[in-house]
């Protein structure tokens, strides 16, 4: 399917609605992580919504996404349904990953989500990979390679840069820019922090977004995804986001005030951004944005629920998915 | 039966697969128009173009993860590396991508890929160019690994490796590229998780891989001398561990003696006894001993690399050792 315009409200009301879902969905997570029912590393997408959301409706659904850890909102907007999701993180056999990944590895390839990857930056070559396979079968596919600043600095993405330039891969690359490497501010780990010219010296043109603005996401994003489609090789925009929870649920945020979180979720958040200009552009009323509201605490809460009461994996599964044997089966 | 060099048998494996699978290419550091560092991938850019015999830069965490996402999205690669040290660059896509997603993702990302290329020492290129990975790679549950001896184990055992849905190791050695030897049956497939029995014996068995079975081949020519007859097991494929095949012939030597190219601490040979004693302890007769590298970084001067590697009058001593002669 091709991308609708930007100005169709049913888009922009698909567009608060999603956000919407991730937002509420990853503070559920929070509750839930406090609670003790979801353990380990868990690192939240609360801020950043719009990026995920305003790329995923550019591009179609045989298409491809792959990200690191933070990937339960890409694995949302995929249409991995919310109660699989949940059930992972709670770690039960009914998790989209059987309760053997947990929160930072869920995948979903007939949906074309890749996953869900723990090592900071490993996703980028990865991308780079399944954006050879989709050039090498002549599909006319792309590929949305998401990382985040901090992984900006790891070796292989520049390794990665170089290759799919050279071979004009049909990769989009996304740099998350929410500003802190876990606890290191952008200023501090970053010679140039205009990351969106870092593809520069391999020849991929890159561009800066504001990623708070889902609208802007999605037109930059339909241009971007037109033109490696077409063939014209790889390409990288920096979106510039902001998360507004620490970077996993261990860290307590003493690197930035409460006054810098408060103010970007007063002038830039993304959900309310979307909900001004719903209601003054007179699209929609808020009734039927509160309609949505209720719909999406509904679908979070039936998620909730499954992921408490869904079985814990059966012991058995311990040892299976460790080898295939030559019909593909568990060896 | 034809003679043919382990350098052709691996050639003629590729081309096989790639003739009969669109989905394999063959990617790596000079693996095209230098037609390989070390001449394995000759006249493969001719038939099958620059689409699918692809030269890298200089790039091994980054070619590495490219393939392994390449096998994630359905095709079959086989990754060259210039040699296995330089593997060591691309050691988090191995094991944390390669191995572990298919378990991760609960049985929904398979990786077929082949990771090749020479490992161990060779000749006079000192430590950093000189190792065997072994036991790190069969050290993880998710790889399989396979390192050939012969022609027919390179040809039957990479032809496999390709076939197979997992990701496979596959440590070839750069002396054994010019090696000749029969080959009975050219269209061989083998078995990967099959050892397979070089020379039959009675009094010892020896149990080595890759380049130690010559060793092992030599030193069971000396022993015959002196009426000592070894047992010779090529175990072709480190991970799985083919027990099966080393209990049976202990059933019949009671005697064990294991080869291997890399350090003995946590090694290969540690792996195969501790297995041994798991499933045929009440076979041995004498305790196991094992015939490893010096516990050194490899050494460049002549005498010292030497003195480093396992000999065959080394494994002889330690078959004297076994058997109380």
């Amino acid at each position: 399917m091709d991308a609708v315009p930007a100005d169709d409200t049913a888009l922009l009301v698909d567009f608060y609605r999603t956000m919407l879902l991730v937002r509420r969905f990853e503070e559920k997570v929070g509750q839930m992580y406090g609670m003790g029912l979801i353990g380990g590393f868990c690192h939240l997408y609360i801020g950043q919504e719009a990026v995920v959301v305003g790329m995923d409706a550019a591009i179609r659904a045989d298409d491809a996404v792959i990200t690191s850890y933070r990937c339960h909102a890409h694995a949302l907007v995929r249409g991995v349904p919310p109660a699989a999701i949940m059930a992972e993180l709670t770690g039960r056999g009914t998790g989209i990953s059987k309760g053997k990944g947990g929160s930072m590895h869920m995948f979903d390839i007939a949906r074309g989500f890749y996953g869900g990857h723990g090592i900071v930056g490993a996703q980028v070559p990865l991308g780079a990979g399944i954006a050879f396979a989709q050039k090498y079968q002549k599909r006319d596919n792309v590929t949305l390679v998401f990382f985040g600043e901090g992984a900006a600095n790891q070796g292989q993405v520049y390794e990665t840069f170089n290759m799919a330039s050279l071979w004009s891969l049909p990769a989009i690359f996304v740099i998350e820019n929410n500003q802190y490497a876990m606890g290191t501010a952008i200023g501090r780990a970053k010679a140039g922090t205009e990351l969106c010219h870092r593809g520069e010296a391999f020849g991929i043109r890159g561009i800066q977004v504001d990623g708070m603005d889902v609208v802007a996401v999605h037109e930059a994003s339909r241009e971007l995804v037109a033109r490696v489609r077409d063939g014209e090789g790889p390409m990288l925009v920096e979106m510039q986001t902001y998360r507004y929870r620490g970077h996993s649920m261990s860290d307590p945020v003493k690197y930035r005030t409460r006054d810098e979180v408060q103010k970007v979720r007063e002038r830039q958040d993304p959900i309310e951004q979307l909900r001004v200009r719903l209601i003054e552009g007179g699209a929609v009323d808020d009734a039927a944005l509160k309609a949505i509201d209720r719909d999406v605490k509904k679908t979070v809460a039936e998620a909730a629920e499954h992921a408490q009461t869904s079985p814990e994996p059966d012991i058995s599964e311990l040892m299976t998915d460790i080898m295939l044997d030559a019909a593909g089966r568990n060896a | 039966m034809v003679e043919m060099t382990v350098r052709q048998a691996l050639r003629d494996a590729m081309a096989e697969e790639m003739r009969r699978d669109e989905r394999v290419f063959l990617i790596g550091e000079e693996v095209a128009e230098y037609q390989g560092a070390y001449k394995v991938s000759q006249g493969l850019l001719e038939e099958f173009g620059a689409g699918r015999v692809i030269d890298t830069p200089i790039t091994e965490h980054g070619f590495a993860g490219l393939a392994i996402g390449a096998a994630m999205a359905g095709l079959r690669p086989i990754n060259e590396f210039m040699t296995f040290n330089f593997a060591m660059q691309a050691m988090d896509q191995i094991i944390n991508s390669a191995a572990k997603t298919l378990y991760m993702s609960g049985g929904k990302v398979e990786c077929p890929i082949v990771l090749r290329g020479p490992n161990g020492a060779a000749a006079r290129v000192a430590a950093q160019h000189s190792q065997d990975f072994a036991s790190w790679f069969g050290h993880v549950p998710g790889l399989k690994v396979i390192a050939p001896w012969s022609a027919t184990d390179a040809k039957g055992l990479l032809k496999a490796a390709v076939r197979d849905p997992n990701p496979v190791i596959f440590l070839e050695n750069e002396i054994l590229y010019g090696a000749s030897f029969d080959v009975s049956d050219v269209d061989v497939v083998l078995e990967i998780g099959k050892a397979t029995i070089e020379r039959s014996g009675r009094d010892v068995t020896i149990v080595g891989y890759s380049i130690t079975v010559s060793r092992a081949l030599e030193a069971a020519s000396m022993l015959a001398e002196d009426g000592v007859e070894a047992e010779v097991i090529n175990l072709r494929t480190i991970r799985p561990l083919d027990v099966t095949t080393i209990v049976a012939s202990l059933a019949r030597t009671n005697r064990l003696v294991v080869v291997e190219e890399g350090w003995s601490f946590a090694g290969v040979g540690a792996e195969v006894i501790a297995a041994v004693c798991d499933g045929g302890f009440d076979h041995l007769d004498a305790p196991p001993a094992r015939v490893s590298a010096a516990d050194a970084p490899l050494p460049y001067a002549a005498s010292l690399e030497q003195a480093a590697l396992p000999r065959a009058d080394q494994i002889v001593r330690a078959v004297r050792d076994v058997c109380y002669v």
